[in-house]
């Protein structure tokens, strides 16, 4: 009986040949990571509860300020200062508004076969690149920088069979929303979703992690994908060399099998409150918005912003509508800059705000209020999400969101692609 | 054995309802605990009394991994969340602060706000006390169980330094 890629993972961290579902195993750690959105609680863990002296290795325990940044208000400029303190005394990696914890990660840290734990639920973006990465919270985050140990079950594997092209106008964010519409809020709770077929060879790296990130709206444990040449490339133009590719064998065990045609697939949408509350555009009939933003661990990197500013060149947004684009990174954001992106999105009446979770998470940039609507490449679309219990948010494509940000009304983008 | 009065939630409660984002940052639990399910009832922390219990749907504590939200559930003096089913990370954050999280399916249906459950949390077993149902709950791993008896995961690990 063979294993998954997410199995052999999990093998591999535990100093086994065999691991199976079901299995309690304690993991070895190769990265762990935390933001400032838990952090100050971590560190009072840490130095009260666990009496912890050091972290258990200097270069594996990152730290990411990428929530509430730049600080809006004196309490989380004290939050902000005490993550840079601890980091300092203990000299870990520090990074503040550089941009989201996930992007830096894959850009500086991630490569296949490693095993990562954060504090962060979208930690499961990593399987993009065939390395196995699960949100916890701040307990299991705070012993795992003390020890570099986890206890974690081995999770049951779905696989997501992709055959196919997507069509002009759809995109991988298109087929997740899809995926996690058909399977449901819990249909993948405790598991691992693992994407394959002969479609993968074709999705890009940054295709890839969004698939992956919005694995735990379907409550996996994390998504992941086999990596090929172009993850390969990837790392090694990043100057990372060492890696483990895994891949899944062919008698693996599998619970359930699903297959979907990209071909199939038509722009989506996440309405509210909802992750898994899932209709084609074409059926949403007429929505007006006053918001739409563009960013997020899922959806903010250069892939997007080309989409969006192709929608958005020598065109205004329409009146009384804000749009907020906060690229993933710093990085993406000189990207951006030097293809000409930002002065499309200025000229065509958006803002542009630094690299950070911004709108996507509702703590600090483009909150919105009681009754208002916003259409959002971001991650969630819960009640209060974005701003006020009363607002509502949905979930699109960078697509869908630029160019209903030119009509001012949730609108297919097949219309204007044509 | 713990006793107390049941508030009633719907399937797919996540932690954003628990606790909003806006509020995470506050430098302790004790300043959010009083936001604890703003977004579905702005009077819950004022309302919900030391012993009660949290009694969820299917899925519940979906999205973000804030430990916050089983911090402020704590905070508050709730004894135990019983649920249809968990999302994961809330449900290891729960067991990982010594918040007893139960999985039962039959009470969610047979229970009413406000009723009174009585829950033995070692054996598995609740009782309504005021309909007299007893209902079973789904048994945790020895693993768990073990976090959870000490505890917490802290208190865990420094009882397993000390012993070892």
């Amino acid at each position: 009986m063979g294993m998954t890629i997410g199995e052999k993972i999990l093998a591999r961290a535990c100093g086994r040949d065999v691991v199976r579902p079901g299995e309690i195993i304690n993991a070895r750690v190769d990265l762990c990571m935390a933001n400032d959105a838990t952090t100050h609680l971590n560190i009072d863990i840490f130095e009260k509860q666990l009496q912890g002296e050091g972290v258990f290795d200097t270069e594996k325990v990152i730290f990411i300020v990428d929530h509430n940044v730049p600080a809006e208000s004196i309490k989380t400029a004290e939050v902000h200062k005490k993550m840079r303190n601890f980091a300092k005394k203990h000299d870990v990696p520090f990074y503040e508004g550089t941009g989201v914890c996930h992007q830096i990660m894959i850009e500086d840290y991630i490569v296949p076969g490693q095993l990562i734990i954060a504090a962060d639920s979208h930690t499961c973006s990593y399987g993009g690149l065939g390395a196995f990465g699960t949100g916890v919270g701040c307990t299991d985050f705070t012993s795992v920088m003390h020890s570099g140990e986890i206890w974690l079950m081995v999770p049951e594997t779905l696989k997501f069979v992709l055959e196919g092209d997507f069509t002009q106008g759809v995109y991988a964010r298109d087929l997740i929303l899809k995926i996690i519409g058909d399977i449901g809020a819990n249909g993948a709770t405790y598991k691992i979703m693992e994407f394959a077929g002969a479609a993968v060879k074709n999705l890009t790296m940054g295709d890839r992690v969004v698939l992956c990130n919005m694995a735990v709206e379907a409550g996996a444990k994390t998504g992941i994908i086999e990596p090929d040449e172009r993850i390969v490339e990837y790392v090694k133009s990043r100057g990372r060399y060492e890696m483990q590719l895994f891949k899944s064998d062919e008698d693996a065990v599998y619970e359930e099998i699903y297959k979907y045609s990209l071909t199939d697939i038509e722009p989506m949408l996440a309405i509210p409150h909802n992750v898994d509350n899932v209709i084609p555009v074409r059926e949403i009939g007429e929505v007006k918005i006053n918001q739409a933003f563009i960013g997020s661990c899922n959806n903010g990197r250069i892939e997007e912003l080309r989409v969006a500013s192709q929608i958005l060149q020598g065109k205004k947004i329409a009146p009384y509508v804000k749009l907020l684009i906060a690229p993933a990174s710093q990085e993406v954001y000189l990207q951006a800059l030097e293809e000409g992106l930002i002065t499309i999105f200025a000229e065509s009446g958006a803002m542009v705000l630094n690299a950070n979770c911004s709108v996507c998470w509702g703590g600090c940039q483009g909150v919105i209020g009681e009754g208002e609507i916003l259409i959002s490449t971001g991650t969630r679309n819960f009640k209060g999400r974005a701003g006020h219990p009363k607002s509502k948010v949905y979930l699109a494509s960078a697509a869908t969101v630029a160019v209903s940000a030119l009509t001012g009304k949730i609108t297919d983008p097949r219309e204007a692609m044509r | 054995m713990m006793k107390g009065k049941v508030w009633k939630f719907g399937n797919d409660v996540d932690t954003d309802q628990i606790l909003p984002s806006q509020y995470l940052l506050l430098p302790t639990v004790e300043e959010m605990k009083q936001y604890t399910f703003e977004p579905l009832d702005k009077e819950f922390a004022a309302k919900i009394a030391r012993g009660d219990i949290i009694l969820g749907g299917e899925n519940f504590g979906s999205g973000s991994s804030r430990e916050q939200a089983p911090l402020v559930l704590k905070a508050l003096g709730v004894s135990a969340v019983i649920a249809k089913s968990f999302a994961r990370i809330f449900f290891r954050n729960a067991i990982n602060i010594g918040l007893p999280v139960l999985i039962c399916k039959e009470v969610y249906e047979r229970t009413q706000p406000q009723d009174t459950l009585e829950i033995d949390v070692q054996e598995g077993n609740i009782h309504n006390r005021k309909t007299g149902e007893q209902f079973k709950t789904t048994k945790l791993p020895a693993h768990v169980m073990k976090i959870l008896d000490a505890g917490g995961l802290i208190e865990f690990l420094n009882k397993s330094k000390g012993a070892s």
